[in-house]
């Protein structure tokens, strides 16, 4: 298992909560869409964080890469964060066409930062970090409490 | 350690859009030519307005929205960069609208002088556009089966634009080349070697990605791509050789491959976590059964050839491929990427929480469904006038007003666009 596969296996796991918050939320079943959009909020906030505390950093001092791909990652994270609050307000108000259409966007900008992750930051990270501690540490934060 | 990985994601708007907003007009001109052109239009695949109509739809409509999703996709998807692709853009895209214009009508009215012109402006514009692609493809330090069905592709359609230009060179100066066995190659390399291989590269991501399905089975995505390009190889063969037994076999082949993909981009969407239908996924299931349809056409083509030996049975086979497959798919895939840019690059001006729109702001729900059963209706109409001559005005205009309500929403997405820019300049001139 190389470092990054916790993080690899945590996306498959947002999808499935992302899945679960958006049909309860089209359906009108709201009391159900916020339990699983707050288990997908508080997901994806432990992913970001573990990335942006352990993985970047260690990533960053392993290669001198300080201004590329984690930078861009990193302005990803805030732009999903800004859609989890729309999302947010929009379950408060019980506003299914602004949940609806922050939720279509937060899938897109989530898939395809999950695809440059995958394909091209982790493999970079895989190689810099080799043996590295960093790995056991994502373990910890991203395994199901 | 990758130098060239700039991981800039998004080329500047413009680039998709100057491509997005010009192919389906192409679309409402080959509605408009088949309306005007009436009763026998169809009646074989080589009379000049169907050899028009093709490449109206093959390059005009097809050709241009997949350079310019091409020039969106790869580095995000593949972390290919593509070198100054706005250049790149501003002088491939005008050229193959012009190149598409002279051929288009050179075929229709019989005026192969035309290609001449129109030959050197193809070879310039996509010669280009394949070398900038193909040298980001290659540079690309990712891996996946994706990124090799797209350099595949783009061989592909390098290989299609070589034939096509031998083609139109041989028709104009009057030099002899196996005409007809040309063609089905030339028609092979585009439909398979480019168009398909380009839509299966670009699936095995953005299916799974759209609709939260599970990944595509790895038999298929490791085998489809070298596969396809085995068969294609082969398939050249009757240039050369005369004749090819085997070509049956052949063709049996690719039709399995073909309901291979099908069948599994229906069951992966079938069997897809996210329940939300829209659009794009719609369009995307109307294009694999209309391939699923393809192949069965083409088998019983294959096991019945008396059947076969109708003309029009190849020009059914067309409008299902063209249609049926690429037009559903390539309006699909525009519906979801204008929105998402537009949302993107929105994103860029930094606007404050409240002022940013969704992406379902971006082209209204309503008139994107409408726009599809619109689609839907017009590609039967056309499959029925195949056999009934009488429908083929009432099937080109359908064809056309379905291809128009797809560019009116497609310009209705970069109306919105700009004036949304223009609210959050001004909401952050007044903070």
């Amino acid at each position: 298992m190389s470092i990054t596969t916790p993080l690899i296996q945590h996306h498959k796991h947002c999808d499935e909560l992302f899945a679960s918050a958006e049909e309860s939320c089209a359906n009108g079943d709201w009391a159900a869409g916020e339990k699983a959009f707050a288990l997908l909020q508080n997901q994806l906030e432990t992913h970001f964080t573990s990335e942006e505390e352990l993985l970047f950093p260690a990533f960053e001092t392993a290669t001198g890469m300080r201004s590329g791909p984690t930078e861009v990652m990193r302005g990803e994270h805030r732009q999903m964060r800004g859609l989890l609050a729309q999302m947010q307000g929009a379950l408060a108000s019980r506003d299914s066409d602004t949940f609806g259409g922050a939720a279509g966007t937060l899938l897109i900008l989530m898939q395809q930062h999950n695809l440059k992750e995958e394909n091209i930051l982790y493999p970079m990270c895989d190689n810099a970090l080799g043996a590295s501690p960093v790995g056991a540490s994502l373990i910890e934060r991203l395994s199901p409490s | 350690m990758h130098p060239h990985l700039s991981f800039d994601q998004a080329p500047p708007i413009s680039v998709p859009y100057r491509f997005f907003l010009v192919a389906p007009w192409f679309g409402v001109m080959a509605g408009i030519l088949l309306a005007w052109s009436g009763g026998d239009a169809l009646a074989s695949r080589w009379t000049p307005e169907a050899l028009a109509l093709t490449h109206l739809i093959a390059v005009g409509f097809m050709l241009q929205a997949m350079c310019g999703a091409l020039l969106q996709f790869i580095p995000v998807a593949v972390g290919a960069n593509v070198w100054r692709p706005k250049l790149v853009a501003n002088i491939v895209q005008p050229l193959l609208l012009l190149a598409t214009l002279l051929l288009v009508g050179g075929l229709l009215f019989s005026r192969p002088g035309m290609f001449t012109v129109a030959v050197p402006l193809f070879l310039l514009a996509l010669g280009g556009f394949v070398v900038v692609v193909a040298l980001a493809l290659w540079r690309t330090p990712a891996t996946s089966m994706s990124l090799w069905a797209l350099r595949l592709a783009i061989g592909g359609l390098a290989i299609t634009v070589l034939l096509g230009s031998l083609l139109a060179e041989a028709l104009a100066r009057g030099f002899s080349v196996p005409i007809l066995e040309l063609t089905d190659v030339h028609l092979a390399w585009g439909l398979g070697g480019w168009g398909l291989m380009l839509l299966a590269g670009v699936s095995y991501q953005v299916v799974p990605m759209f609709q939260l399905t599970r990944p595509y089975p790895p038999w298929l995505t490791r085998w489809f791509a070298p596969l396809m390009l085995l068969m294609l190889l082969a398939w050249s063969a009757q240039i050369f050789i005369d004749p090819v037994r085997w070509l049956p076999l052949i063709a049996l082949c690719l039709l399995s491959m073909l309901s291979a993909y099908a069948a599994s981009t229906l069951w992966l969407q079938y069997t897809r976590r996210r329940k939300i239908h829209d659009a794009t996924s719609l369009y995307f299931r109307v294009a694999m059964l209309s391939m699923l349809a393809f192949v069965v056409s083409g088998a019983v083509f294959l096991l019945f050839p008396d059947l076969g030996a109708d003309p029009r049975f190849a020009v059914w086979l067309g409008v299902l491929a063209f249609a049926g497959v690429f037009v559903s798919a390539i309006s699909g895939m525009m519906y979801k990427i204008m929105p998402f840019l537009n949302w993107l690059h929105l994103q860029l001006l930094n606007p404050p929480l409240s002022a940013m729109p969704n992406m379902n702001r971006m082209i209204p729900a309503d008139a994107m469904t409408g726009q599809l059963r619109l689609h839907v209706l017009a590609v039967v109409l056309l499959l029925a006038a195949v056999w009934q001559p009488g429908l083929t005005r009432l099937a080109g205009t359908a064809f056309a007003v379905s291809c128009a309500w797809l560019g009116w929403n497609l310009v209705g997405a970069v109306r919105r666009y700009r004036t949304f820019k223009d609210q959050i300049r001004a909401a952050a001139l007044h903070c």
